[in-house]
């Protein structure tokens, strides 16, 4: 860590990175903006497949691809399906904001403020060598089954009491007694 | 790759899903806020496993982790205001305020006149139950 490369100028891979992400960030920001509640949807797929453009770079193959199975196909299609399943109305919708929109947008802002000059103050000499291999499915894969097996097991019961649930919160046949 | 770029993103993805919390009014656009939050943090994780070289992959199992627990979130989360919406005929956040003070209503905001005037929808809502019930 002794000798940072300068940041005037930047590799091939920090550039691809810092293109895609722009382009995460835009999707975000119309993700939150926009007045169509099916094109929030939609922006958030763009934004979840721009990070994982920027996992790609980052040499993390596996969280990539998963994030494009589980983001970008399923949580989308879920939120599609609640979209609809509570009549959202197609085109614009005027009061999708509400009241307190400009304390919103201070306190983010404050917090963008903040947590930019923390992080470049922090790590602006910090630069990791990319090497390609060390996210594989292989590697992943043997370190969640050697060193993660419990966290890995305890997770599987996370999900099957969140599925249960969800069954049970969504369904109305199923009465308290 | 400077570990300041990834840390940037991410903490702008991250303000950006606190104000999308902070100034939606609907509750699934809300939940997509604390999508883009958690991705900001999955972001983080991966950039610290990459500069740390841990042997262990903690950044990136604990990012798959976080992934898992999201999506069990969401699921629990679509529910709840599945049920919401079943109940008041509606998913503005700022309709919600039967925990509210009395007397403390807002301007400008249109408290439960969407929940109170909806008597005409509790019919529709009927025979969809009743379709729903016959499969």
């Amino acid at each position: 860590m002794a000798e940072v490369p300068s940041y005037l100028s930047p590799t091939g891979q920090e550039i691809v990175f810092l293109l895609l992400g722009a382009v995460a960030v835009g999707a975000a920001l119309l993700v939150v903006t926009t007045r169509q509640l099916v094109h929030a949807a939609l922006w958030l797929v763009v934004c979840f497949g721009a990070l994982a453009g920027c996992y790609l770079v980052l040499t993390a193959e596996f969280v990539a691809w998963v994030q494009v199975l589980i983001y970008v196909g399923a949580v989308v299609a879920l939120l599609l399906f609640g979209l609809m399943l509570t009549r959202a109305p197609i085109g614009r919708s005027a009061d999708l904001d509400s009241g307190n929109r400009p304390v919103a947008a201070l306190v983010a802002l404050a917090t963008a403020a903040l947590l930019v000059t923390v992080v470049i103050d922090g790590f602006r000499t910090a630069y990791a060598d990319l090497t390609p291999g060390r996210g594989a499915a292989k590697e992943l894969g043997s370190s969640i089954f050697r060193n993660w097996v419990l966290p890995f097991e305890a997770l599987s019961v996370l999900l099957l009491a969140a599925l249960i649930g969800a069954i049970v919160l969504s369904r109305t046949d199923i009465r308290g007694r | 790759m400077h570990i300041v770029y990834p840390a940037v993103v991410s903490a702008l993805l991250f303000s950006i899903g606190v104000y999308g919390v902070l100034a939606r009014r609907n509750t699934i656009l809300v939940l997509m806020s604390v999508e883009l939050m958690l991705n900001a943090v999955n972001l983080n994780l991966v950039a610290f496993d990459v500069w740390l070289r841990d042997r262990l992959h903690s950044g990136q199992v604990l990012t798959l982790f976080v992934i898992v627990i999201a999506a069990a979130e969401l699921g629990v989360g679509l529910a709840i205001v599945l049920g919401v919406y079943r109940n008041r005929r509606s998913v503005d956040l700022d309709g919600m305020r039967d925990l509210a003070d009395p007397g403390t209503e807002p301007a400008g905001i249109p408290g439960d006149a969407a929940a109170e005037s909806a008597t005409t929808p509790v019919a529709a809502e009927a025979a969809a139950r009743s379709g729903e019930a016959k499969p």
